[in-house]
């Protein structure tokens, strides 16, 4: 139990100060790399918890997916980094306070009795969490019981597909480009055009 | 020994500082973005833990789709982004008053 708490509260520290260094690192690719270093750990809360699909999901979509995107999509844009960083000492007396206001409150919420273990038990209702796998938990319940979730999900990937396709999709009028059916088509009649040239004269 | 109060707590934290990320870094959008991201794993560290102390699986269910929501943003956020940079060559968000909203 020990060791438990030891990894819990390294995995926590180390997630906590990532996410710190994410919203006041100087470089952007420091704080995307700083966003992957926070997943992972996360991802090591999940795998404590005892959901591992979920650890192993978070690790390839996040870190995989969407760091990686954010990385393109950073390193891609040329952008004044410094200047963009202008207003952060000025709102952060305010921000500090509202921060430490929000902390607070949810403190109070979530370390109050009405979450500890007692309190919780006479929810449980399926005690069959620990007994089964977790994947195959997942895949039990995600086919039958929430095959409309399943389905809505992917719409939603087919719908952000489509939307930043069409987002980023232009047309550049001074590109030439191959037009296979033009090609296809052409005369050869038409193509080559001959004229008698007189001596000592141009066309 | 570890309770759920300590996931919740550490949820908490890391919803703090995606807000507050959002507040500081108010011309820098791909920090904003990384902030919903961070916001957005706060609150799967609650699903699952409530999932994992409640002895049910439905919370897992719904950090998935958390998940593939959180996809689907940063994935239509980021290309709104490089549109306008290719548009205005600027990603300050004290500039995008183009609607005069």
């Amino acid at each position: 139990m020990y060791l438990y708490s030891i990894t819990f509260y390294i995995f926590s520290l180390v997630a906590v100060l990532s996410a710190l260094m994410v919203i006041s690192a100087r470089n952007p690719v420091h704080s995307v790399l700083f966003l992957i270093l926070s997943f992972v750990n996360a991802s090591g809360l999940f795998v404590l918890l005892g959901a591992e699909f979920l650890a192993m999901i978070l690790v390839v979509v996040y870190v995989g997916a969407v760091a990686v995107l954010f990385l393109f999509v950073v390193m891609m844009l040329d952008i004044n980094f410094v200047k963009l960083r202008e207003g952060f000492l000025q709102y952060l007396p305010f921000g500090a306070l509202l921060g430490i206001v929000l902390i607070i409150e949810l403190g109070i919420l979530f370390l109050s009795k009405s979450f500890s273990e007692n309190t919780l038990s006479k929810f449980v209702q399926s005690p069959q969490i620990n007994k089964v796998e977790n994947t195959k938990l997942i895949g039990q319940v995600l086919y039958t019981d929430y095959f409309y979730l399943f389905q809505i999900s992917g719409l939603i990937l087919l719908v952000a597909m489509v939307g930043s396709i069409t987002l980023t999709l232009r047309d550049r009028g001074n590109v030439k480009r191959q037009n296979i059916s033009s090609q296809n088509y052409i005369d050869a009649n038409k193509a080559i055009e001959k004229k008698k040239v007189k001596l000592g004269e141009g066309i | 020994m570890i309770y759920l109060e300590h996931y919740l707590f550490l949820a908490a934290i890391i919803f703090t500082i995606g807000v507050l990320g959002i507040f500081l870094n108010k011309k820098n959008v791909i920090i904003i973005l990384m902030s919903i991201e961070l916001i957005l794993l706060s609150v799967n560290i609650n699903l699952i833990s409530f999932s994992v102390f409640l002895n049910d699986i439905s919370g897992q269910i719904f950090a998935m789709l958390t998940l593939t929501v959180a996809a689907a943003e940063a994935a239509i956020g980021l290309a709104i982004l490089v549109v306008f940079y290719r548009n205005l060559g600027s990603i300050e968000v004290n500039k995008i008053n183009k609607l005069k909203g």
